[in-house]
């Protein structure tokens, strides 16, 4: 579980982050959503630690992520797996090295367990057919697959992703988040994901954090979403056209077009 | 002024993270042996044609401006083997150097951050600066003398090449040239100047291209950043280090 109070963050005298104060569930897949420049990039940053924030703390199953000592604060880092909008994965690493990453500078495992581990986090994330290839020779649907299998070698207790279905076409996005999410029940990890996709809402969204304007401005599930009374909410799910179109067959009486599972 | 000074401090504090004890010494020594082939050995032919040609190009030029018969013809060996030793095995070849392996270091880096490589490695625990910048500058310090030791060779087989196939001095002549007055300390001054100069170019490099901030344009200009500094700066420490070890 993730817990954060209060959190502010500026940028030069611009308020970017507004008291956020939220807990992130384990064993759940909690989304961020919210408009492009509503924060929630600079709050996934904040999470992850590549930003600190004015004010506020995060605390990672009660430990203050801010003001961990260094060797406690390492050891936490190992327990944190982050899929990055790109992938970011190391470019003259192969797939199986890139995943064998964390294994070699983190675990004092011999080179045989660690390929056994990461071929069993590649055949996990259906990959398997991969592992000698360089990240520019695979596609961006399997660059997010290996990028989960590295995310997940050190077996995290804390899932981060950054826009995972970016780039991505309908099906593979699909994909992706099923993925993610089956990882986050099997590890029974705390997953954050940032995102704007309303697809990924509707398929993985058990727990919901809408951010406007830096504020926290609602909080729930993927099955209360299109009930919502939040008007800026509401602005933001209703936007496309697909969306509507479900809400007016729905306000019709028509079966919801959404299973919520 | 101030934003010289910023910079100026932002890169002893990356130097300050970057030089400490590596997470895992197996993996640096990997890394090391790999950028000493990356940056070093993958360097060694670019640094051999541009001796010949120049030590070539030298025993000509000298050739021809000593006209006067009070000066002996072996002198050509000898200001070819002193220009080649004393300055361009050192200095010439390490403004080349900022060429080629700077902005290789600075555009790797940068494009690093920029696909949010080094973030992730940060986010895993991995001190970044450490883990990429340092291998570097370990790998091409230390074979910075070997780059060195060949271009003076090759420097001078390049005026021997001259004197062998043409008659604007002969063999003889400049081979007692070059072994003429020999002063073994001049190499010791040479391979210790090019040593601090591959500090300052992976160094300068690295800065350059691990504080990117932006996109591909940023990147070049990264790279064309760290070369522009790196060559200011050999030029001035190549005065300082004279002054200091010749006077």
């Amino acid at each position: 579980m993730i817990e954060i109070k209060n959190i502010n963050k500026s940028f030069e005298g611009k308020n970017v982050l507004n008291n956020i104060s939220t807990v992130f569930d384990k064993g759940k897949t909690n989304l961020i959503i919210g408009r492009s420049g509503s924060g929630k990039t600079v709050l996934m940053k904040i999470l992850i630690g590549l930003l600190r924030p004015d004010s506020g703390e995060i605390l990672y199953d009660n430990r203050n992520f801010i003001t961990l000592p260094r060797r406690e604060l390492k050891k936490l880092r190992t327990e944190m797996g982050m899929l990055f909008q790109g992938s970011a994965l190391f470019d003259s690493m192969t797939v199986l090295e890139n995943v064998m990453f964390p294994l070699s500078m983190f675990t004092k495992e011999r080179k045989k367990e660690r390929e056994e581990r990461a071929h069993c986090c590649l055949e996990r994330v259906n990959l398997a057919d991969a592992i000698h290839l360089y990240p520019s020779e695979i596609s961006g649907g399997m660059m997010k697959r290996a990028a989960i299998a590295r995310a997940i070698a050190l077996n995290p207790k804390y899932l981060f992703c950054d826009e995972p279905n970016s780039g991505l076409d309908p099906k593979t996005s699909l994909i992706i988040d099923e993925l993610i999410h089956d990882i986050t029940a099997e590890y029974n990890m705390t997953t954050i994901i940032n995102t704007h996709d309303m697809n990924s809402v509707m398929n993985i969204g058990e727990k919901i954090i809408f951010i406007s304007d830096g504020q926290k401005a609602w909080e729930g599930s993927k099955d209360r979403i299109m009930t919502s009374s939040s008007k800026e909410l509401n602005d933001f799910v209703f936007a496309s056209d697909l969306f509507k179109r479900v809400k007016a067959m729905e306000n019709a009486g028509s079966p919801p077009a959404f299973q919520v599972n | 002024m101030i934003k010289a000074l910023h910079d100026f401090g932002e890169y002893v504090l990356l130097m300050y993270r970057t030089i400490s004890v590596p997470e895992r010494w197996s993996v640096f020594f990997k890394q090391v042996l790999k950028e000493i082939f990356k940056l070093g050995v993958d360097s060694l032919w670019i640094v051999i044609f541009i001796s010949i040609f120049i030590g070539a190009v030298i025993t000509i030029q000298v050739s021809l401006k000593i006209v006067s018969p009070l000066i002996p013809d072996f002198t050509v060996g000898y200001i070819g083997r002193e220009i080649v030793i004393l300055e361009f095995s050192s200095t010439i070849m390490c403004l080349i150097l900022a060429g080629k392996v700077g902005s290789n270091i600075a555009s790797e880096l940068g494009t690093m951050r920029v696909t949010e490589q080094i973030d992730a490695l940060e986010i895993m625990g991995v001190n970044s600066a450490n883990f990429l910048i340092f291998p570097k500058i370990v790998a091409f310090v230390c074979f910075i003398p070997v780059l060195a030791v060949f271009s003076m060779f090759f420097g001078i087989m390049g005026g021997y090449l001259i004197a062998w196939t043409s008659d604007v001095i002969t063999a003889a002549k400049y081979e007692f040239g070059i072994q003429y007055w020999f002063n073994a300390y001049y190499i010791t001054y040479t391979i210790v100047k090019s040593m601090v100069f591959a500090f300052i170019i992976s160094s300068i490099a690295s800065y350059f291209g691990y504080n990117v901030k932006g996109g591909a344009l940023q990147v070049g200009k990264a790279s064309t950043n760290s070369v522009v500094m790196s060559s200011v700066f050999i030029l001035t420490l190549d005065l300082v280090i004279t002054h200091l070890m010749l006077i």
